[in-house]
């Protein structure tokens, strides 16, 4: 039995355990959900409303979006994809030394002219 | 944890790159604080120098050129000859179509409209057409745009390639949609241009993930030795390598992946269409030279046949459509679907022959049609351009001079002798026939018949027609225009009667290395 755990695969065996916990205790949760709750399978007054999680949702799926909100997305993924390329550089920055540190403060700069340029066409104001 | 190694970086070797990225950098800087008014001139003159600047560190290296020291950016980029020959080729073109970019005086405030997301025919529309100056950000996109052709002809390996493909193609579809006249046409031809170019870079891009399937690297060298090696699932290698050739042919407009030219060169603004028929034709060309002569060399036998089918197909829709077009835009368009299929047939041909004929066909071909769409942004009336071809009947008696060097194009298109055109073709046909693709030869010449129809009837319209109402004037050509269009001239002139010198240069940088 100990030779599956100590075998290739070994390292994912707490893993394994976690999910198999995992699935018990909220199949277990719902089980007794289940046995305690009263069954009542005919809509009751309220039972399909909203519940503690957002507006009453207005007629009609159609909606139309402010369209002012595409500049913020743009800006948005600008930054996102910013923190990709930073998250990494945070690990080795400092066994690289100044050339890496000035590297990642180029490519941040240039994604800041982004910036400066979207604020002075007033793109950051809401008009 | 190990120590970290930083990827080898030649920067002197970069600096061309490098010194397009800052100007356009400074460009963005430049759009954001100084006042409108001064800044068509700031971004020209930052522009031409930094393409002057990118030319001096090219010619530069092009002594210094050795094998063993050509990769550098961590075996990202590679510094041979025919990268230097390409990038300097693209950086002398994009000087002459970057004149076109800045003239302001064939009508207020330049080619370009200020603000191309005013929706067209509104009130404030018709108001900024009149009356406001025209945007300046295009400076600083076709610097990027540039900067990006740059990476692409000298990338190593497909994945910097790919993102090199992605930075030149971005600017040029913003670029398309800022036609001053003609709005709709303008924002139509963007839409296509973005549309079908997301499409061939998803198949450029699954391309790449085939070949990473096959050979479990994307640089060329570990391409070409794991395809000369001949193991793993070569079924991924030849998908993978049709789908990356379908993406390039898409940027070179062969057939059938032509579709977008006539739509989105006749749209765009003429400084914008001058810049793509030439640059983007060479930066694309230098693409699919070095994944074919580098990376795919052993599959020669393998897409030889198709590519020459392509090739044939494409001279053919280009010739053929081109007798059709009654506007000179379109008509140039298909002109340049047919010469991108003449150098495909050199690119088919292969041997240092071919590469050379290709070399000097797309500079050559890049003057010439430079010039062409300088010309025609002078024949204007009320509305702007006078593009419709019925337009243009008895220009010879209006403006002999005008008409005269637009003849002149047109026989170098046609492949005239004395014309770099003329040189161009023999020189692909001569590497075809000696790369034993006579039959490719033999439709290329016949196209060529058909093709100078639609030319001759140009001419023969310009000279022979009496100047009827409808025949606009020449505008007189603000200094940078006439400047593009001389220097255009002059060298198809040139390099058809002392072809030497430029047949010499290409021949040297007629060598990849791997």
């Amino acid at each position: 039995m100990w030779s599956i755990v100590d075998g290739y695969l070994g390292s994912y065996a707490p893993l394994g355990l976690l999910a198999l916990v995992g699935v018990l205790i909220v199949g277990g949760g719902f089980f007794a959900n289940s046995l305690l709750r009263p069954r009542r399978p005919n809509a009751a007054a309220g039972k399909r409303d909203t519940y503690e999680c957002g507006l009453d949702p207005v007629p009609g799926g159609w909606a139309q979006m402010q369209i002012r909100y595409y500049l913020y997305a743009y800006l948005y993924v600008l930054f996102a994809v910013e923190a990709v390329f930073l998250f990494p550089w945070a690990v080795v920055y400092l066994q690289a030394g100044l050339a890496v540190i000035a590297e990642m403060a180029i490519f941040v700069g240039v994604l800041a002219l982004g910036l400066l340029y979207a604020w002075r066409k007033r793109a950051l104001t809401w008009q | 944890m190990d120590k970290l190694k930083l990827p080898d970086m030649d920067y002197v070797a970069l600096l061309p790159m490098l010194a397009l990225f800052v100007a356009a950098c400074l460009g963005v800087i430049i759009e954001a604080l100084v006042p409108r008014r001064f800044r068509n001139i700031i971004q020209l003159v930052l522009s031409i120098v930094a393409l002057a600047v990118a030319m001096f560190f090219v010619v530069k290296q092009s002594g210094e050129v050795v094998a063993s020291k050509a990769l550098t950016a961590g075996g990202a980029i590679m510094i041979d000859h025919a990268a230097l020959f390409l990038q300097g080729a693209l950086i002398v073109l994009g000087f002459v179509a970057l004149l076109l970019f800045g003239e302001r005086s064939l009508e207020f405030g330049g080619p370009f409209v200020a603000q191309a997301a005013v929706t067209v025919g509104s009130e404030r529309d018709r108001e900024q057409t009149g009356r406001e100056l025209g945007s300046t950000e295009t400076f600083p996109l076709a610097l990027f745009s540039l900067s990006g052709m740059l990476l692409f002809v000298s990338a190593n390996d497909l994945l910097t390639m790919f993102v090199a493909l992605e930075v030149f193609s971005l600017p040029l579809y913003l670029l398309c949609a800022l036609a001053r006249r003609k709005r709709l046409l303008s924002q139509e031809s963007a839409l296509k241009y973005f549309l079908l170019g997301a499409y061939a870079s998803a198949f450029f891009l699954f391309g790449v993930a085939m070949v990473y399937g096959f050979a479990k690297a994307v640089d060329f060298k570990a391409i070409h030795a794991e395809a000369l090696l001949g193991e793993g699932n070569s079924l991924l290698l030849i998908i993978g390598l049709a789908l990356l050739a379908i993406g390039l042919l898409f940027k070179v407009a062969a057939a059938p992946f032509h579709v977008w030219t006539p739509d989105v060169y006749q749209g765009a603004p003429t400084p914008v269409t001058a810049f793509m028929a030439s640059c983007t034709k060479v930066a694309a060309f230098g693409g699919l030279l070095r994944v074919l002569y580098v990376g795919f060399d052993g599959l020669g036998w393998q897409f030889t046949p198709v590519l020459g089918a392509i090739a044939a197909l494409t001279v053919l829709v280009g010739s053929i459509l081109a007798v059709t077009q009654t506007d000179l835009k379109r008509l140039l368009a298909y002109s340049s679907v047919a010469n991108a299929g003449y150098i495909l047939i050199g690119v088919i041909a292969g041997q240092q022959l071919g590469l050379t004929s290709v070399l000097f066909y797309l500079v050559a071909y890049g003057f010439t049609v430079i010039a062409a769409f300088a010309l025609i942004s002078l024949v204007r009336d009320a509305d702007g351009e006078a593009t419709h071809l019925s337009r243009w009947a008895g220009l010879g008696a209006r403006s002999p001079l005008y008409a005269g060097i637009f003849t002149f194009i047109l026989l170098a298109f046609a492949g005239i002798p004395l014309t770099s055109g003329f040189i161009a073709k023999l020189s692909v046909f001569g590497a075809a026939i000696d790369g034993g693709q006579t039959w490719l030869v033999i439709i290329g010449v016949i196209t060529s018949i058909i093709l100078a129809f639609p030319y001759l009837r140009v001419v023969v319209m310009m000279w022979l027609s009496e100047p009827g109402e409808s025949t606009p004037s020449v505008s007189i050509p603000g200094g940078l225009t006439s400047t593009a269009l001389g220097i255009g001239t002059l060298a198809t002139l040139v390099f058809g009667v002392v072809p030497g010198p430029l047949l010499d240069l290409a021949e040297k940088a007629s060598s990849f290395v791997r």
